[in-house]
This record gives structure tokens, C-alpha cells and sequence, in this order.
């Protein structure tokens, strides 16, 4: 190699290094930025990329989609263990909160503390968030809990040895073992009925239309739309699951 | 009443604030204590011998073949709850066939065999090579054959040979230092890492686990020695149990030093899960966290035997001390196991409340099962005690 070409090469290299230096430095720097713009984290394509959106300002306590839940997806009925709950919040005039959900709030609820006390009270129906950074599946050992293209978190319950880790990783208590099956449970979205283009069980039997389901690729979807017109918050974002929940008028009370 | 569902309507009506409905059960009963439990102890035992290797600490060597065989006897039986108290237990292969690569579940597998394979079974076989080779020219009838198919057709017994031996049993210790730290951090790791618990969810999980399995290791050594001594009716020797002594006296230092850390981290920070905890540790813990970890475990320990390290009362006072100090260490870091495990799930994510542990008799996670499951080792050990004696090695 005679001393030109082995200057050029060198050169080049030189070049690549800050090229690639250079790129490190620009990505580490935009990147930060990319994570705050979106929280949840986008797969690529361009299919449906499921969300849900839940108006509490809507929401009567009427308990109906938790029962619809167990109706649709076999989950025991006993006062325990739900893919879909409502919860009662109730803040009090000395600011202590009182949160209950007799039942999964299947039943209804009565309000214990005497309206003169009440500085606020209202209801929150929780699910699974179907993050988009989801713990219960990186904690998985062996992949029985996975992530479907539609942004849908879901359990394989062939697969699933029933170690309980995805349970303990949900911030949110959106899992348990089922006891007849022994393997881990949770919301699936009603993924047999939204794969046929039918609403999940919760959504249809909502009376007051609380809960939103929809694609947030849509750009004119009911979702995104929901999303534009109200100021909107996921669960514990400081978990950064990239929760897919949004709900209009939540309290930071509520965790 | 439905009676797989009877403890859990108990458990309904001892709720105490809010807990989140799924929350009722306690996901990972008593056979999840055990598991990083009887794992530390592995770790805690394997560190102990390996120490004393590499450092050729002369009052611990009657120690060593011990340690290494009380590591191996818990060390198979280490990962048996873990997979009795699985939902599907006959599924648990797949762990180890389609691990999950983003799990600290998944890579324990790999990280145990390595461990129990290479580390452990290795050491013990080239330690044990020479013996096997003079027992299969000495013993008469099965045990003759038993001990040559140990010696995996390695029959030499020059100076070299014993050399290499050596050589190598020497170069394993030294992986296996790292390997044990890692096999008990990575154990930490699998709570220390769950951000959804902020009782777990800490960085000094993996550390605070490894130095409480050095803890509980050498006290379990301590243990078996003695025992071991007095059932073959031999004097205690002494140095060697002031000397283990010595060494447990500085670890259960480093050890509590390390816990009171996170605990006044987690106070002077006092982030949004503060209050949920300290009602927790000042409530439903304070019995195994106040009372057996920290007292009996720890502080009653660490000042006999800071008391030991100035003034040293008669023999037979000390040898009764030590017997009782090495159980108080093993219930205490028991405890601490517990607090960790159970003591996380039974305050609410929600941070709104708890639920409440009955731990059962029978069944599948019952008190029965988990005894069953403390036994086993030992009898592993009583059985690799008799087919490896180590009063009948060779010295050399
Ligand atoms: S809410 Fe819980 S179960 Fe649902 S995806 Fe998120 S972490 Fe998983
Ligand atoms: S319980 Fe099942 S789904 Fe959950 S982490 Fe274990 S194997 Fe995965």
C-alpha cells in the first residue's frame, strides 16, 4: 500500500469514527426528546394499534362491565380476581381517601361516608393498560405472556407454567393466577370478539359511554378524537409502562 | 363453599384500607421464601469453602470438604420449591428450553446449572478424585464399582497427577468465587428488579441478598460442623469455630450495615410508597422484621460475638454460644427472606392498604411442604457424608 492511498484510508476511517461519534452524540441527544413526545412506544406498521380511553366524569358506578367481564371470559365468580373492576374514590373534607370496590363494584355501591364530609367522590373502572412497554411480559420466563401486532397484551395460558412473576411485575393489579386453570389471567382486550370487529364485552354494555376502545393509528378515529378533546392521563406514569388507558378527568389521587 | 376459595373469603374480611381486588391472594407463598433462602445458602457456604482456599485459612480447613458438601446437598434441592409451587409444575422445562431473554427468571436457570455443573460438581469431583481412586482399590463388593465409576476412569495417582488436581480444583474456586456471587445477586436481582413493588424494587437487592447468603452460609457451616462432631462424639475444635465465628462477626457486619442503608434511604427519602411501608414494617412485620431478623438474626448475634472477638469466656460457654448463635443467624435470615417475599405483597400497589398471609398446614404451599423442602438437604448431606467421608480423605 503506498502512502497515499494508506492516508485516505486512514482519512476515511477517521471520518467514520466522527461520523458514527458525531451520530452517537445527535441520537443521545434527540432520543430523550422522543421518548417525552411519545409515551408509549409505537411498533411500526401500519395495522390497528389498539388503545383504550375511559371518561370517569362519565362513568355512573353502575358495575356493568365488570360483570359483563366475567360473563364473557370465564373468570370465577367470587368477590375476588377481575379483568375489569370499578373502584369508588372518595375524598373526604380532611382530605383523607377512602377507596373501596365491594365485589369489583358488581353490585353497586353505597357511599359510606355522610355527604357533609365529601370533598369529592368518583369512580374509576380499571383493566389491564395494555402497555406498550409492559413489565408482565418482559418478566415472563418463557414468553407465555407476548405483546400481539394490535398493541394487545395477552396470555398464552397453553404456554404459561404459572410462575406468578407477570403478577407480581403489574403495577397496576391487572393479573392473577386463575385458580381452576393455575396459569396467569387478565384482560384480553376481548380479543375473540375485537378480531372479528366486535366491541369488547365492557365497551357494548357500557349505558353511559365511558369507555372508548379504539385504533390510535386512526387519526380520525373515536379514540384519537376522544384523546384530542379532553386532557387525558395514564395510571402511575412514572412506571413508564407506556400504558394505553387514557382516562379523561383522573385525579392524581388515584393510583 | 367453594374450599379452594374458603381461605381467601377469610383473607376478604382481614383486609385492612384498599387493596386491589386480584390482590387478596398472596402470589408467592412460603415455598418463594424458601427458594432465595436455601439459594443463599449454596452461595453463603461455597463463599465460605472458597475462601478458605484461596486464602488457605488454617483453622478453617476441617471446614472445607463440609462446606462444599452442604453447598452441593442444598444447592440440588435449591430450585425443588421454586418448581413445587409453579401452577403447571410439569411445564417448568420450558424455562429452561424457551427461556424468555428479558427475564431474570429465565437466566437464573442457566446461571444455576452453571453453577451446579460446572462449578460445583467439578470442584467436589477433583477434590474427591484421588479418594475415589484409593476407595475403589480398598472397598470390597458394590461400593468398589460405586467408587470407580466415580473416578470416570481418572485412575492416576502419581505426584502429577495430584498436582493437576490441584491445579485445577484451585482454578474452579477461583470462577467460582464470581459464580456464587453471581448465582445469589442474581437472585436479588429477580426482586430488586420488579419496579411495579417499591419494597423490592431497589439497587441494594442483589448486594444486601449476597451478604446475607455469606451470612446465613457460614452459619449453616457452623452448624453442620458442630453437628456433625457431636454425633461422631469428636471434640469441637476450637479455633476453627472461634475462627468461623470471627468471619461470621464481620460479614453480619457488613451485612447490617448494608440493610440499615436502604432502610434509611428509603425513610430520609420518603418517596410516595413511605407510608404504606412504614405501617408495614411498624405492623404486619414487626414480629419476623423487629422481633426475628433483626434481633435474634442479627443484633443478639452480632454482640456475642463482637463480645467474643475481646473477651473470650471458657470453651465449653463459647461452643454452646456458637451452636446457638449459628441457628439464631439461620432463623434470622430466614426472617429476612419472608419479610422480603411475603412483606412485599402484603401491602396494596395501590398503596391504599393490605391484605393479609395465613400461611396453610398441608397442600401444595402448606407449612408441611415447605418443612419437607428444609429436611431434604439435610438428608442429602447425611448421604454425601457417608459416600464421601470427609474424615477418610487422604491428606496431602
Ligand atoms: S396493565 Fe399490567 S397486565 Fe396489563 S399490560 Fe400493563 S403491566 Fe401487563
Ligand atoms: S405466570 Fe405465566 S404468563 Fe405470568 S410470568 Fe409466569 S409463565 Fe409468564
Amino acid at each position: 500500500m503506498n502512502l497515499k492511498t494508506e492516508k485516505s484510508s486512514r482519512r476515511k476511517f477517521l471520518n467514520t469514527v466522527a461520523l458514527l461519534t458525531g451520530g452517537l452524540l445527535v441520537s443521545s441527544v434527540t432520543k430523550p426528546f422522543n421518548g417525552l413526545l411519545a409515551a408509549s412506544n409505537k411498533p411500526e406498521g401500519n395495522g390497528p394499534w389498539y388503545g383504550i380511553g375511559i371518561d370517569i366524569e362519565k362513568c355512573i358506578g353502575c358495575g356493568r362491565c365488570a360483570n359483563a367481564c366475567k360473563e364473557e371470559n370465564d373468570v370465577p365468580r367470587v368477590p375476588f380476581y377481575f379483568r375489569s373492576w370499578v373502584e369508588q374514590y372518595t375524598i373526604k373534607n380532611d382530605g383523607e381517601i377512602i377507596v373501596e370496590s365491594p365485589n369489583g363494584g358488581i353490585d353497586g355501591f353505597t357511599q359510606s361516608v355522610p355527604d357533609e364530609d365529601i370533598f369529592k367522590s368518583f369512580f374509576v373502572p380499571k383493566m389491564c393498560n395494555h402497555c406498550s412497554k409492559p413489565p408482565c411480559v418482559q418478566v415472563c420466563p418463557v414468553g407465555a405472556t407476548f405483546e400481539t401486532k394490535e398493541g394487545v397484551v395477552l396470555v398464552d395460558s397453553n404456554y404459561c407454567i404459572g410462575c406468578g412473576y407477570c403478577v407480581q411485575a403489574c403495577p397496576y393489579g391487572c393479573r392473577y393466577i386463575h385458580p381452576e386453570k393455575k396459569t396467569a389471567d387478565k384482560c384480553s382486550l376481548c380479543y375473540h370478539r375485537i378480531s372479528k370487529g366486535i366491541a369488547p364485552a365492557c365497551m357494548e354494555i357500557c349505558p353511559n359511554d365511558a369507555r372508548i376502545f379504539g385504533n390510535l393509528r386512526d387519526k380520525e378515529g373515536e379514540l384519537v378524537k376522544f384523546l384530542k378533546e379532553h386532557t387525558c392521563h395514564v395510571l402511575k406514569p412514572e412506571m413508564n409502562t407506556g400504558s394505553k388507558l387514557f382516562y379523561n378527568a383522573l385525579n392524581q389521587e388515584v393510583k | 363453599m367453594d374450599p379452594r376459595y374458603e381461605a381467601l373469603y377469610e383473607a376478604l374480611k382481614n383486609v385492612h384500607g384498599y387493596i386491589y381486588p386480584n390482590e387478596i391472594s398472596l402470589t408467592w407463598s412460603i415455598l418463594i421464601v424458601e427458594y432465595p433462602y436455601i439459594t443463599g445458602l449454596v452461595a453463603g457456604a461455597f463463599i465460605l469453602a472458597s475462601l478458605n482456599r484461596v486464602f488457605k485459612i488454617k483453622a478453617l480447613e476441617p471446614t472445607y470438604i463440609i462446606s462444599l458438601l452442604t453447598a452441593f446437598a442444598f444447592l440440588l434441592v435449591a430450585t425443588m420449591p421454586l418448581i413445587s409451587h409453579l401452577g403447571k409444575p410439569l411445564r417448568f422445562w420450558e424455562i429452561m428450553i424457551t427461556p424468555h431473554s428479558t427475564s431474570a427468571m429465565a437466566i437464573f436457570g442457566f446461571v444455576y446449572l452453571w453453577y451446579l455443573m460446572i462449578v460445583l460438581l467439578l470442584e467436589i469431583w477433583f477434590d474427591y478424585r484421588y479418594d475415589f481412586v484409593i476407595w475403589s482399590r480398598e472397598k470390597k463388593g458394590v461400593m468398589k464399582y460405586v467408587y470407580k465409576i466415580l473416578t470416570l476412569g481418572a485412575m492416576g495417582t502419581s505426584e502429577k497427577d495430584l498436582k493437576w488436581d490441584k491445579k485445577i480444583g484451585y482454578f474452579i474456586t477461583v470462577v467460582g468465587i464470581p459464580s456464587a456471587f453471581l448465582l445469589h445477586g442474581y437472585v436479588g436481582f429477580i426482586f430488586g428488579s420488579v419496579k411495579a413493588n417499591p419494597w423490592w424494587s431497589s439497587v441494594m437487592m442483589p448486594v444486601i441478598f449476597l451478604f446475607s447468603a455469606m451470612v446465613s452460609g457460614i452459619a449453616l457451616v457452623l452448624f453442620v460442623y458442630m453437628g456433625i462432631n457431636f454425633i461422631r462424639k469428636k471434640v469441637q475444635n476450637m479455633p476453627t469455630l472461634d475462627s468461623i465465628g470471627k468471619y461470621l462477626f464481620y460479614i453480619l457486619i457488613i451485612d447490617f450495615t448494608l440493610e440499615s442503608l436502604d432502610q434509611i434511604h428509603r425513610i430520609y427519602e420518603a418517596n410516595e410508597s413511605f407510608e404504606i411501608i412504614s405501617m408495614l414494617v411498624s405492623g404486619k412485620l414487626f414480629f419476623t422484621l423487629g422481633i426475628m431478623q433483626v434481633t435474634v438474626g442479627t443484633l443478639i448475634p452480632l454482640l456475642i460475638l463482637g463480645l467474643f472477638q475481646f473477651f473470650k469466656p471458657a470453651d465449653k460457654i463459647r461452643k454452646i454460644a456458637y451452636f446457638i448463635i449459628s441457628i439464631f443467624v439461620l432463623t434470622g435470615v430466614f426472617f429476612m427472606r419472608w419479610n422480603v417475599v411475603i412483606g412485599g405483597q402484603l401491602f396494596s400497589k395501590s398503596l391504599h392498604g393490605f391484605t393479609t398471609y395465613n400461611l396453610g398446614f398441608g397442600g401444595q404451599e402448606g407449612f408441611l411442604m415447605a418443612l419437607f423442602w428444609m429436611i431434604i438437604p439435610f438428608g442429602i448431606l447425611a448421604f454425601l457424608l457417608w459416600l464421601l467421608p470427609p474424615w477418610k480423605k487422604t491428606v496431602h
